[in-house]
Order: C-alpha cells, then sequence, then structure tokens
C-alpha cells in the first residue's frame, strides 16, 4: 500500500513536467530571496537603521507567527482547498490562552498553551468535518467559520480585553525572550516550517496532499483516505492558528477580541506569493515562509521609506493578484513548451 | 470549487422545494418576530428593514448570476467601500453631487471590469482574484480617506436616501431596488442570456461548444456586480450622510450568506433570483428582529455565518442520505473496479 503514493505523485509530476516545474518553482525561491534583498537594499540606503538589531528583531518577531498561519495554509492550499477562519482562530485561541492565565496564575504556562493549540484544534476539527464529510467547499465553510468563530470571541470577550498585567511574568518573557539574539517566537516559527517542510516532502501524509490537490479521483483510485487527510489538514490548520494565537498572547500581552482581525488576507498572500499553487497540488512550505517573510519586511519598510500605512493593505492585494497571475502564465508557458517537447518525440 | 456531477442529477425536484421552504420560512419568521418582537411589526420598522436590506439585495441580484456560473466575486464590500471614499474625496474637492454619482458608478464598473479581465481574460481563479481585490479596493479606500470620515453631504440628497415615497412607510429606494429586481429577473429567467448563465454554470466545455462566449459572458457579469457595487457605495454614503474607507466592510459574507440561502448552488448551474430574494428578506429580518430582541452583534454574526455554511451542508447531508438508503436498497460489493467506470456513484458514496 505504501507503494501505491509515491508513484501517484510522480504520475502528477510527469504530467505536468517534473524536472521543469521543480526549476520553475526553484526560480520562485531565487526570485523571493533576490526581492528580499533588493527591498532591503534600498530601504537600508534610505535609512541605515533599517539593517540595525532592533528592526531586524521587529521583522523576525513580527514574521513569526503568520511562518505558522502559513505552513498551516499551505497543506490546506496544496490539496485545493483555502482557510480563511485562521485570524479569527488565532483571535479565539489568544483571549482562551490570555483569559486562562489570568484566571489561574498558578498554572504554569506551557499548559495553557496547550490548551490554547487545543482550542484552535478543535475549531479546525469544525471546518475539517464540514468540509471532508460534509462535502462544503472549503470557501463557503471557512468563511462562515471566519465570522462564527470571531464572533464567539467577542461574545465571550464582551468588550473586556487581558493586559499584560494579568498575565504571569514567565509568560511574557518567554513572548519577548531570545536565544542568542534571535527571538523565541522566530525559532518557534521556523522549526514548525522544517517540521512540515520535511513532512511535506519525505512522509506519506504529506505527499499525499500533493495528490489529492492534482487530482482527488486520481488520488482516491490510488488509495487515498481523502476524507481523513482532509480532516487532518484543517485540524492542524487550526492547531497552527491556535499556537499562533499562545505565541500572539506572550508577545503582545494585552489581547482583546479583535486579535488577529483580517490576517487570513496576509497568511493567503505569503502563501500564494511563495508560490503555493491556489489550484492545489504544487509549491512548498519553505516558498511560503519566504512570502511570510518579503510581506512583514515590505510592511515594516513602508514607513521607513516614507509611504503611508495605509497602502499596505493595497500591496497585499496586489501581490497575491500580481502572484497567481505569474504562476498562471509561467504555467502556460510550460505546458505549451512541454507540448512542443512531445510533438517533436512523437 | 470542483464541480460535483452526482448533486446536478437530483436537482430539479430538490430545487422547487428548497426555493418554496425559504419562502415559506421567511413568511413565519417575519410573521413570528411581528408577534415576540416589540416594535418589529411596526411600518416604521419595516421602513428600515428595506433600507437595511437595500444594500444587500441589490448586490445579491449580480452575485447570484456571477454564482450560477460558477465564479464568486467576493470584492463586492470593497468595491463599495472604495466608492465611497472616491465619493467622500470628490466631495472634498468640490465636485458637484450631480457629477459625483454617476463618477462613482462608472469606477464601479471599471473596478468589475478589472475581476472581469483578471478572471476570463488571464483565466485565473475567481475565487483567489477577488480575495486579491477585496484586499486591493479596501486598501486603496483607505489611501482614499485614511481614517477620516466625510459627513457633509448636502441635506436634500441624504434625506431622499432616507425619505419615503409620498405618504407612505415605502422608503425611496424601493423604486430602484423594485426595477433593478425586476430587470434581473426578466434577464436571468426569461432571455437567451438567463439561459446561456445556467449553461455556463452547469458545463462550460458543453456551453462553449453551443455557441455561448463563455468569458465574455462572465466579464460583463462583473462589470455588472461592479456597477451595482458603485451604486451601493453611493446609497449607501447618502443613506448614513458618512464616506468611510471602511464601509461596508465584510457585507460579502452576507451577501454571499444570502445568496446560498436563497438556494443558489456554490458549484453553479442551479439557483433561482425569487428563492435569493427570500433568501435576502429572511437574513435581513433575522438580523432586524434580533437586533430588536437586544441580542448582540456579535450573536448576530455568528447566525449569519451559520446559516452560510448551513445552506450548503444541507442540501448535501440530505443527498447524502438519500443516496446512502439508495444503497441500502441495492447493496454494491464495496471494492469492485465499478469505480472506473462510474466516477458518478462513487462520488455520491464518499
Amino acid at each position: 500500500m505504501s507503494l501505491l503514493s509515491p508513484p501517484a505523485e510522480e504520475q502528477s509530476q510527469t504530467r505536468t513536467g517534473s524536472s521543469r516545474l521543480d526549476a520553475v518553482l526553484r526560480f520562485r525561491e531565487l526570485g523571493l530571496v533576490l526581492a528580499l534583498v533588493a527591498l532591503v537594499a534600498v530601504t537600508t540606503s534610505a535609512n541605515s537603521r533599517f539593517l540595525s538589531q532592533q528592526s531586524i528583531r521587529d521583522v523576525l518577531l513580527a514574521t513569526a507567527i503568520t511562518l505558522l498561519l502559513a505552513c498551516g495554509m499551505t497543506m490546506v492550499v496544496l490539496t485545493k482547498g483555502i482557510d480563511l477562519s485562521v485570524g479569527s482562530v488565532l483571535g479565539l485561541s489568544a483571549f482562551g490562552t490570555a483569559t486562562l492565565l489570568s484566571e489561574y496564575p498558578s498554572l504554569p504556562w506551557p499548559v495553557a498553551g496547550l490548551v490554547g493549540v487545543a482550542l484552535g484544534a478543535a475549531c479546525g476539527a469544525v471546518n475539517g468535518v464540514v468540509i471532508a464529510y460534509g462535502r462544503v467547499p472549503a470557501l463557503v465553510a471557512t468563511l462562515g467559520t471566519l465570522y462564527v468563530f470571531r464572533g464567539i470571541v467577542y461574545f465571550w470577550a464582551g468588550g473586556s480585553r487581558v493586559n499584560a498585567g494579568d498575565l504571569p511574568r514567565d509568560f511574557l518573557d518567554f513572548g519577548t525572550g531570545r536565544l542568542l539574539g534571535v527571538p523565541y517566537l522566530f525559532l518557534i516559527g521556523v522549526l514548525v516550517v522544517l517540521v512540515v517542510g520535511q513532512y511535506l516532502g519525505r512522509y506519506r501524509g504529506g505527499r499525499d496532499l500533493y495528490a489529492i490537490g492534482s487530482s482527488e479521483d486520481a488520488a482516491r483510485l490510488a488509495g487515498v483516505a481523502i476524507n481523513r487527510r482532509l480532516l487532518q489538514v484543517y485540524v492542524a490548520s487550526g492547531a497552527l492558528a491556535g499556537l499562533g494565537g499562545v505565541l500572539h498572547a506572550a508577545r503582545y500581552g494585552t489581547v482583546d477580541a479583535s486579535a488577529g482581525s483580517g490576517l487570513e488576507l496576509n497568511v493567503v498572500a505569503a502563501v500564494v506569493v511563495g508560490g503555493v499553487a491556489i489550484f492545489g497540488g504544487s509549491g512548498t512550505v519553505y516558498g511560503a515562509a519566504l512570502g511570510a517573510l518579503l510581506l512583514t519586511v515590505i510592511n515594516n519598510a513602508l514607513p521607513v521609506l516614507g509611504i503611508d500605512q495605509f497602502w499596505q493593505r493595497a500591496i497585499v492585494g496586489a501581490l497575491i493578484i500580481a502572484a497567481i497571475a505569474l504562476d498562471r502564465l509561467v504555467a502556460v508557458r510550460v505546458g505549451r513548451s512541454l507540448r512542443r517537447k512531445d510533438s517533436h518525440v512523437g | 470549487m470542483s464541480a460535483e456531477p452526482a448533486r446536478t442529477r437530483l436537482s430539479l425536484g430538490r430545487l422547487a422545494t428548497w426555493d418554496v421552504g425559504v419562502v415559506i420560512v421567511t413568511v413565519l419568521t417575519i410573521v413570528v418576530a411581528a408577534g415576540a418582537v416589540e416594535h418589529f411589526g411596526t411600518t416604521r420598522n419595516f421602513g428600515f428593514l428595506v433600507l437595511d436590506l437595500a444594500p444587500i439585495l441589490l448586490l445579491a441580484l449580480p452575485m447570484t448570476l456571477i454564482i450560477v456560473t460558477g465564479e464568486i466575486d467576493l470584492s463586492v464590500a470593497s468595491m463599495v467601500g472604495l466608492t465611497s471614499s472616491l465619493m467622500g474625496v470628490l466631495w472634498n474637492n468640490g465636485v458637484p453631487l450631480e457629477t459625483i454619482m454617476p463618477v462613482c458608478v462608472l469606477v464601479g464598473a471599471v473596478l468589475g471590469a478589472v475581476n472581469g479581465f483578471l478572471v476570463t481574460g488571464l483565466g485565473l481563479p475567481s475565487l483567489a482574484v477577488t480575495i486579491g481585490t477585496l484586499a486591493l479596493y479596501r486598501g486603496l479606500s483607505f489611501v482614499l480617506l485614511g481614517n477620516t470620515a466625510v459627513a457633509d453631504f448636502p441635506r436634500d440628497h441624504t434625506a431622499w436616501a432616507i425619505g419615503s415615497i409620498g405618504e407612505s412607510w415605502l422608503p425611496n429606494v424601493v423604486i430602484p431596488i423594485v426595477a433593478l429586481v425586476a430587470v434581473f429577473v426578466v434577464v436571468l429567467h426569461a432571455t437567451p442570456i438567463g439561459r446561456s448563465v445556467y449553461a455556463a454554470g452547469a458545463n462550460p466545455t458543453a456551453a462553449a461548444f453551443s455557441g455561448i462566449a463563455v468569458g465574455r459572458l462572465k466579464f460583463w457579469l462583473y462589470v455588472t456586480s461592479g456597477t451595482v457595487a458603485g451604486l451601493v457605495g453611493v446609497f449607501w454614503t447618502l443613506r448614513f450622510s458618512s464616506a468611510r474607507a471602511d464601509n461596508a466592510d465584510g457585507l460579502e459574507l452576507t451577501v454571499v450568506a444570502a445568496v446560498l440561502l436563497g438556494g443558489v448552488s456554490i458549484f453553479g448551474g442551479r439557483g433561482t433570483l425569487p428563492g435569493v430574494v427570500a433568501g435576502v428578506v429572511l437574513l435581513a429580518s433575522l438580523q432586524n428582529a434580533l437586533r430588536l430582541a437586544d441580542v448582540s452583534t456579535e450573536a448576530l454574526t455568528v447566525v449569519t455565518g451559520s446559516l452560510l455554511i448551513v445552506s450548503v451542508l444541507a442540501p448535501n447531508l440530505t443527498s447524502a442520505i438519500r443516496s446512502a438508503a439508495h444503497r441500502r436498497r441495492r447493496p454494491r460489493p464495496p471494492d469492485e473496479p465499478m469505480h472506473l467506470l462510474s466516477p458518478k456513484r462513487e462520488r455520491t458514496a464518499s
């Protein structure tokens, strides 16, 4: 049985031209790195303090949480789905964790953190059941839960908020703490990226996600347990958003019901800019991570370059469109050249 | 959004019952609310109800056609916000309102055309495109107005937006609403354009082979959606006499929820406008009644979000139960290569 999965994947790759597509993807990651370097160079020439230790640390901290959500979103998008509820799940988990810690200060914070992650996973399970077993399109289901989960947080908070003073000291220290100058939160983000990257690249469950996204029917015939995989993916995405919420609470200390509002757009943008195809079946979590980093750097570079902060959202939107348009053009090119090659051979 | 061939087979019978069901539930909701919720049944409140549902209903008209063709437009609320901001900026710069209003509607059409070009010209998935323009248009809206509000619109215009026809309780907006609903109903249900909308959604390839210019059709639907959003932007601004960058934020959820509640299939190919109108009225009266009953706005978003999911989940579950009952009557061996021959049946079985 375990032999069945890799061939299914190889098949779908030869169809789209494995080596060429790989080259294109590597090109995308290289392109992202170049864009990052260029952006940092331009911004630094405008203001040399952009490369100061403090400023770099800000970027890393701000990227950390997006990294987690981007990992979950990558897995979901690979299966041709989408999870628009991540911002709300993050808010729910952040508020839940913070409330728990402020009401039971004697509770060790890792336990509260686990509760936050579990809360996120439960939200993800709701999405997963509705999508995998209820056969509701991911867009509709998660657009619905985006509002349901957010409504629940507002209902729960009732206008109140948790202040940093109510949270245990060691929890907040963890949020701002560093190892060799690198914030803990960023290290966690990188760790998750590496784990998810390995899982997607080398493990059967990960390869199954690519198979589902490439062709659900083919994957089913190849023996992939589609419903179970989809459920797992949304639970994973929810759990990562839950972890993001815990880190959000630790980092900011002050948590109200609006935590993480609108974050889903940034995460979708990071993933799409990072070369994960919105049609499913192609892309890596490393690309998504670079996308997340690029978005944060843009965000932090805007004020330095003297551009109105209000442009940020517009730029996110433009980047999403540019990225999918680019993917499309590349796909058309690759398809055309493959056809030419085929006709030459035949 | 993958097409679900199994579901379309059951469509005709279920379609009628779903439509009728929504209308019945709507009437029941209004009757119960009028009895149970104080002030709900007053003509004054019905006037407010119409004002509240006007933007949702207007946006739901083109959204219905777009979803029937199998696409989606999540950027409608952002287009409303952007035209509203534009209205504020132009007014601040001393442009007369008579010029501003057509300009805003025109800009709405252009925004829709951008969506349409990206979806049909470049062949990009409409979901991703309109998530992108949702962020882009809202962002541009903030670029135009920032966090400020423009509120000094002339009294006579804002009075029209909330005013009533003569002595009746019917707000003035009823006139454009009825006119637009009539146009959309006739176009969708009584013209070749309407037939091609269904054809494009049910099977784009077959539609193309029957001589329907699917791309051009979808492009103009997006332009229509933008134009209507421009109109709504103008109405919204005058009604609240306030142009703000965050006007109508999140309204796309209510619009999509109302359309799906009205029995339109998210997979394209089926749904009717009378059903959608009933869906809008149901959603708006539910929100209105809950608000009057002092239920918090947070609970309202939970209700709207849940209704959105349930309106897709319920028909799926009934069809799953039906096919399960069907299978029990005629059991098949579980592991046969029959799947290869009849992928449709396999779909329903899962």
